[in-house]
């Protein structure tokens, strides 16, 4: 391995890493160590870069950097019309597309003061418990992977690509959805779609917990993570934790259940919680929560109405393409808002909804143009990820990997 | 008692007498705008009194309005996990003298949040613990967010790995 | 391969231990899966028992750049990314191939914004450009099908004279 030096870590921050002692960046190396990890190891989930202050194996500090995957996606959203920013949600946390969509959907029907239809809610909120399965069964298997079990990776995977087929049967795409629309969704839910989605909530939970058994009595799994990375309620709070890593340290808290949006204030679920805050709380945190999301699926599909998929609303509202080519009426509510945008009333909203790693909220901010003025992204992988440097502190090296696997970051979402 | 427009205006008056604070709603959103000088008491104020309990600070960003008089606005959006209330501050800053008060002391989170909003607007907070970019080099010159930088970017200003072969 | 340097001209050996060679490594092709964003988890999914690249051989995804020929670079690359993509490409050892997958990393895709790279073919050599936004992993399959096809028209003999790739041993201070 090569020696890192100075010309490899910038001044700055070392001199971060380097705060609280009183080594000088010159005698670093002859008391303690220096490692870098990543930006490109495999167990940073993507290309996050970690820092690392070793006293032998012992971590003394850890500076994160970011940056490696920022693709301007705020500046990008300035210079373009909402519906044009469908596309890019999908690839902010890309293990979950789906909920993104719907995020960005909600933020900006609430902006422009519309709601969707309720079938849309309902198919909304099918495909966002679907997505919060998917990512968490990348999550499982990743989280297995790093500390060393592949067999894991590749049930969940198997599981994922089931749910990869739903959506290609929904949308046509199988990853990159681009599925809902403001004011609605692309298509109505087709009948093979949600026969697929009973199908495979039928056959998912003894098949997760098939994959539970493998692991969770496994004595390597359990003692990898297992009091590593604890992190107390109040402390979790303070560096803006949410999602399972927030209810892995015990705090009932789910935006679900705390502001509701689509019909989850009608749906029977339970907030899933673990008090040890530690790597092995977080992981039974995720296998739980998809247990909830299969229960919240079979009441949706059971609760769902028939009816519209898409708001009939010409001067926010893209009408249903078949109508723009026989009608000359919506071609021109079509070419109004394709060249000109929705024009939400001058306002700012800031709506958050549950995604699979946290709080996922856009801020946008309106004067009354077709392109929002200011559109920023709350993403959850961001925040969850300075949380980092206090976990791996006093831990081994090895640690590492659970610490960051346990807390799912997804780089897309963090750099955006 | 649950929180309310009416109580928080009530309290922040009380606690904070003689400063202006304006109310808004917007979709059943409430925002307080303050003078940026009581932000860092302010939001101390709001996290450790018990009725109210802003404990989870969500978000800090800052817009940009070109060409007004206060070119920047930050923006904090704090959450009550206790009365489950959001609630949005916003704070003007000049060009001229393009600096505020960090909250990281109140709230950890706020550094990577602060640091992020220095990076895209170049606004700085003072007293912060370790204020530097958060995503582009640190050899970068420019506040990319900035409504007068090119989306585009500025040609030459990224500089790619020289070709070998 | 020291054997074919000492044989020259196309002699029965030579040609027989190239066509050996060009089998062996085109049906062992060990990628350096450059995951950074969303086609890294199509990637992934093409390793998984649903499209099984084993089928191909390729299903040694090594995470050291040293022990690979085929770099596949997935996902947007940045101006800041850009430096690390390109110093692990020089630490492979020839010969080498380089797939780009999806749009961003060909084209800069949709991301038409100032920290993106244009297209990774501005520092990088690449040989197949695979479309999509991310590609399917029957897309990236058969990527590395054409990949196996151009390995298996190169001779062994082309890299012969090839000086090795300069490693950057950075000293201390």
């Amino acid at each position: 391995m090569e020696k890192l030096t100075k010309d490899d870590v910038h001044p700055k921050i070392l001199e971060a890493l380097l705060a609280d002692t009183n080594i000088s960046v010159e005698d670093a190396l002859e008391n303690e160590m220096i490692l870098n990890m990543g930006p490109q190891h495999p167990a940073t989930h993507g290309v996050l870069r970690l820092l690392l202050r070793l006293d032998g194996e012992t971590l003394m500090g850890c500076v994160p950097e970011l940056g490696y995957l920022h693709r301007g996606y705020e500046k990008l959203a300035e210079n373009m019309s909402y519906y044009e920013f469908i596309p890019h949600t999908d690839r902010l946390d890309y293990l979950s597309p789906m909920s993104n969509n719907v995020a960005w959907a909600l933020a900006v029907e609430k902006l422009a003061g519309i709601e969707a239809p309720p079938r849309a809610q309902y198919i909304r909120m099918i495909i966002s418990e679907l997505a919060r399965i998917a990512s968490h069964l990348v999550a499982i298997g990743s989280l297995a992977m790093d500390v060393g079990a592949l067999t894991v990776f590749l049930w969940t995977l198997r599981e994922r690509e089931k749910i990869l087929d739903v959506w290609d049967i929904l949308c046509g795409a199988r990853f990159t959805n681009s599925y809902t629309r403001i004011g609605g969704v692309a298509n109505d839910a087709q009948p093979e779609a949600l026969a697929k989605v009973k199908w495979f909530i039928d056959q998912y939970l003894p098949n997760l917990d098939e994959c539970e058994r493998l692991i969770n009595t496994n004595r390597i799994f359990v003692e990898r993570l297992d009091g590593i990375g604890v992190i107390s309620a109040d402390e979790a709070i303070d560096i803006g934790l949410t999602g399972p890593s927030l209810r892995g340290s015990g705090v009932e808290f789910d935006l679900r259940r705390a502001q509701p949006y689509l019909f989850y204030n009608e749906m029977d679920f339970k907030v899933v919680t673990y008090p040890d805050g530690d790597s092995l709380a977080r992981y039974f945190v995720r296998a739980d929560e998809t247990r909830e999301s299969i229960k919240i699926i079979r009441q949706a599909l059971e609760k769902m109405p028939q009816g519209d998929t898409l708001l009939n609303q010409p001067k926010k509202v893209l009408p249903k393409k078949a109508e723009i080519y026989s009608k000359m009426e919506e071609l021109i509510h079509d070419f109004m808002i394709v060249n000109f945008g929705i024009n939400p009333e001058p306002g700012e909203i800031y709506h958050a909804v549950e995604s699979s790693k946290g709080e996922l909220g856009f801020y946008l901010v309106s004067k009354g143009d077709g392109k929002p003025w200011k559109c920023k992204i709350r993403s959850p992988s961001f925040v969850n990820l300075q949380a980092v440097p206090q976990l791996v502190k006093g831990h081994m090296i090895s640690d590492v990997v659970a610490i960051v696997g346990s807390l799912d970051p997804v780089m897309g979402e963090a750099d955006k | 008692m649950p929180l309310s427009k009416e109580l928080i205006e009530q309290k922040l008056n009380e606690k904070f007498s003689g400063e202006s604070f304006v109310f808004t709603e917007h979709r059943n959103e409430l925002t307080v705008s303050l003078d940026k000088k009581n932000i860092a008491a302010l939001c101390k104020y709001l996290k450790e009194e018990d009725q109210l309990a802003f404990k989870l600070c969500e978000d800090i960003t800052a817009i940009d309005w070109a060409k007004r008089k206060n070119r920047f606005t930050v923006v904090y959006h704090i959450f009550s996990i206790k009365q489950n209330f959001r609630l949005t501050l916003k704070a003007d800053v000049d060009e001229s003298d393009c600096n505020i008060d960090s909250v990281s002391s109140v709230w950890k989170t706020a550094n990577w949040h602060e640091r992020e909003t220095f990076d895209m607007y170049g606004i700085h907070f003072n007293n912060h613990p370790d204020l530097r970019r958060m995503y582009m080099p640190e050899e970068f010159e420019y506040h990319p967010l900035r409504k007068d930088f090119p989306l585009m970017g500025i040609p030459g200003s990224l500089s790619l790995p020289k070709n070998k072969n | 391969m020291g054997l074919e340097a000492r044989l020259n001209g196309d002699s029965f050996f030579t040609t027989t231990v190239d066509a050996l060679t060009e089998w062996a490594r085109k049906n062992s092709v060990w990628p350096m899966p450059m995951g950074i964003s969303c086609c890294a988890i199509e990637m992934m999914a093409s390793g998984d028992p649903k499209y099984d690249i084993a089928r191909f051989g390729s299903e040694v995804m090594r995470f050291t750049p040293r022990q690979c020929d085929l770099m596949i670079v997935a996902g947007t690359v940045t101006y800041k990314m850009s430096h690390v993509v390109r110093k692990i490409y020089d630490q492979m050892p020839d010969p080498k191939w380089v797939i780009a997958m999806g749009a961003c990393t060909s084209s800069g895709g949709m991301y038409r914004s100032y920290p993106v790279v244009q297209g990774i073919d501005q520092f990088l050599p690449v040989d197949i450009y695979v479309a999509g936004c991310p590609p399917r992993p029957d897309n990236l399959l058969n990527a590395l099908m054409q990949i196996q096809d151009k390995i298996g028209r190169t001779k062994a003999r082309d890299f012969q004279d090839k000086p090795l790739p300069e490693l950057t041993v950075i000293q201390n201070n």
